[in-house]
């Protein structure tokens, strides 16, 4: 029982972390609420479903190129749609939300709304504390570890990463400083995509895919990300952690948990919000005239 | 000859106050029309689609009262609908009480959630109040999940009164009350209510310095937009005769902002438009089925992209002219305002006319600072 929480908490935070490092990136430095970030996870699945499933790719290939396709869409769909209106914040609410139709919609023409499944990468299964994990879930894990320790070192080791953070703090002082904010969004954009991407790829198989499944986390991801401190990447891993394991718990020890386990995490959100009002490790926002 | 002054009176009002506007003309024929549909068909599905529209008019109109004028951007409303539905349902189920008396205890239940998710929210600013008031419905609709005896669960409260005996009966109910219910909220937001409103959004420490009590008039924001959202909830829950998840999903919540912005956010009249508008096509959208929703985004998409402040207040942009001097509107074809007389086309000295400064320009788009 302690064995399952801890496997299932440690598998969440991972996702959830990365979906809710590119949100809350996003959100710091371009100022953006995307509603449509789950859906670009959603996207990332049925490309990878596309590439192994019909064009016979091996998996590899097909994550990258998946990761690739979402990218790209995300920046496209942010300079042509979303930039031109970032002064009104919520027509730009609207269009991510409508972004996210269109893309479930298109999913839903292309490959039907049935439930889909990826195969795994990887097939059979090792013994950790008792539990039994199919070595999928543990690539998963590593792909995760891997990838939020290199989005770490982006951050914190890179002159880009220094002027992504700066943005995130400041965008007029980071501008006046001569980055230049809308190439620094723009790239921003795209690393967060990438993220919700690698997500969605390493994630595929583990689900059943269906073109609405980016509404349940969408909620989930916004829990952490404002539970955090919206901008914030240490407030987003705690979050992500939080959250997940707090699912788990209900998940395992109240009966008929699985209905309740979005509504509980997003209690504990509030909660958090409460005592925090801007999260955990919530900048206090400048005045933003 | 008292009833021919009042007549005369009422005229001249009518002629100097509706009239004169292009925009206001609009909606006043619409108001009309929409009183006068029956008579030109009476197919059901017809009435079905316009009387659902007038109850989400009331619905966005509601939303826009917290969202577009105290910019406090709520990310679920569809919480006070669906309070309003399961209270109106349940009563009606279980007590049998009329659709008359069930419909305004739903909308009180809405006010006091409106005090429930108010008072907590106050400390709350900008994107984390939106995504805060975004949890409730969802947790809302976990709880309905979990005790199925008493909610129904998935299936919700079906065989509900209906709101009168005929389709017709019905039609005209929810026509008055969409009409009814809209002035009155204009009505608050014309008031000097609206104007302390447009203060806190524009500046809320600008307002409290000037002595306002922000935090009264924004739980008062609340609860006031929660009654009528819960008039609308109750009023869905008869006609459909279902209280069911339905109406406290997210996507309802994503609706009822999808329709005000399309309409134009802070004008009341661009929340009823938008649903107006985006309701019918959604349905006139069924001939593609498979193509509907897709269909439907991307018309928002497009539209937005072009007429970034709503589809309102770009049309009252080209048929009406503000006055420089008095800033009153004025009606596109005039050359000289109907207040102050200025003259509103001077011409440049390359000849090009100057145009006044739009309705909705401004900062109404801006309502929430990041």
């Amino acid at each position: 029982m302690v064995g399952d929480i801890l496997v299932n908490t440690l598998i969440n935070t991972g996702v959830y972390a990365m979906l809710a490092v590119g949100f809350s990136l996003m959100f710091g430095v371009a100022r953006l609420i995307n509603l449509a970030h789950t859906a670009f996870y959603m996207l990332a699945g049925y490309s990878i479903f596309f590439f192994i499933t019909r064009m016979g790719l091996p998996w590899l290939p097909s994550v990258l190129l998946s990761i690739l396709i979402v990218v790209v869409v995300a920046v496209v769909s942010y300079k042509a749609l979303i930039d031109p209106m970032r002064e009104r914040e919520t027509t730009v609410l609207i269009l991510t939300i409508a972004l996210a139709l269109v893309l479930q919609e298109v999913m839903l023409i292309l490959f039907g709304g049935y439930f889909r499944s990826v195969p795994s990468a990887l097939s059979g299964y090792s013994t950790i504390l008792g539990v039994r994990v199919t070595n999928q879930y543990l690539l998963t894990l590593g792909v995760v570890a891997v990838t939020l320790v290199a989005v770490w070192l982006l951050l914190m080791r890179t002159k880009l990463g220094l002027a992504i953070r700066a943005t995130a703090q400041d965008r007029e002082i980071a501008n006046v400083m001569g980055m230049c904010d809308s190439r620094t969004a723009t790239v921003t954009v795209a690393i967060a995509a990438a993220l919700a991407g690698v997500a969605g790829a390493v994630v595929a198989p583990l689900y059943i895919l269906e073109p609405r499944i980016w509404l349940p986390p969408l909620t989930i991801v916004l829990a952490i990300a404002v539970l955090g401190g919206l901008g914030s990447l240490k407030g987003s891993l705690l979050g992500a952690v939080i959250i997940a394991l707090s699912e788990s718990l209900v998940v395992f020890l109240v009966p008929q948990g699985s209905f309740f386990k979005g509504a509980f995490s997003l209690g504990v959100m509030i909660l958090v919000l409460l005592i925090r009002p801007e999260g955990l490790y919530g900048v206090a926002f400048e005045e933003e005239r | 000859m008292m009833v021919r002054y009042h007549l005369l009176r009422l005229w001249r009002e009518f002629k100097g106050e509706i009239l004169v506007l292009p925009g206001r003309s609009i909606l006043f024929f619409g108001a009309v029309t929409l009183f006068l549909l029956p008579l030109a068909s009476s197919h059901p599905y017809l009435l079905r689609v316009v009387s659902l529209a007038c109850i989400f008019a009331i619905f966005a109109a509601s939303w826009d009262l917290l969202s577009g004028f105290v910019g406090q951007l709520n990310l679920g409303h569809a919480l006070f609908f669906g309070v309003a539905a399961y209270t109106s349902g349940l009563l009606n189920l279980h007590l049998g009480w009329p659709p008359l008396v069930t419909i305004p205890l739903g909308a009180v239940a809405a006010v006091l959630t409106g005090l429930a998710v108010g008072i907590p929210c106050l400390r709350l600013k900008g994107p984390y109040l939106s995504l805060a008031t975004l949890a409730f419905p969802v947790i809302l609709m976990g709880l309905i999940l979990m005790f199925t005896e008493f909610t129904g669960g998935e299936l919700g409260v079906p065989g509900l009164d209906r709101l009168a005996p005929t389709r017709l009966h019905e039609y005209y109910v929810v026509a008055t009350c969409a009409v009814v219910f809209i002035l009155l909220i204009w009505k608050v937001t014309d008031s000097k209510l609206g104007i302390i409103f447009h203060a806190i959004r524009e500046d809320e420490v600008a307002a409290r310095a000037s002595g306002i009590n922000t935090p009264m008039y924004k739980i008062l924001a609340f609860c006031l937009s929660g009654l009528f959202a819960g008039l609308a909830g109750g009023l869905y829950a008869h006609f459909m005769r279902i209280a069911g998840p339905s109406t406290l999903s997210m996507l309802t919540s994503f609706q009822v902002i999808i329709w005000t912005i399309f309409g134009g956010i802070a004008t009341v009249h661009g929340a009823v438009v938008g649903v107006f508008i985006l309701f019918p096509a959604v349905e006139v959208l069924r001939v593609a089925p498979e193509f509907r929703m897709l269909g439907y985004a991307v018309l928002i998409i497009l539209v937005l992209r072009f007429m970034p402040e709503g589809v309102a207040p770009w049309v009252t942009d080209r048929l009406e002219r503000e006055c420089p001097r008095c800033k009153e509107h004025n009606a596109f074809t005039r050359r000289d305002c109907r207040v102050c007389g200025t003259p509103l086309r001077v011409p440049l000295a390359r000849g090009v006319p100057v145009r006044g400064e739009g309705v909705g320009a401004g900062g109404r788009g801006g309502a929430v600072a990041g």
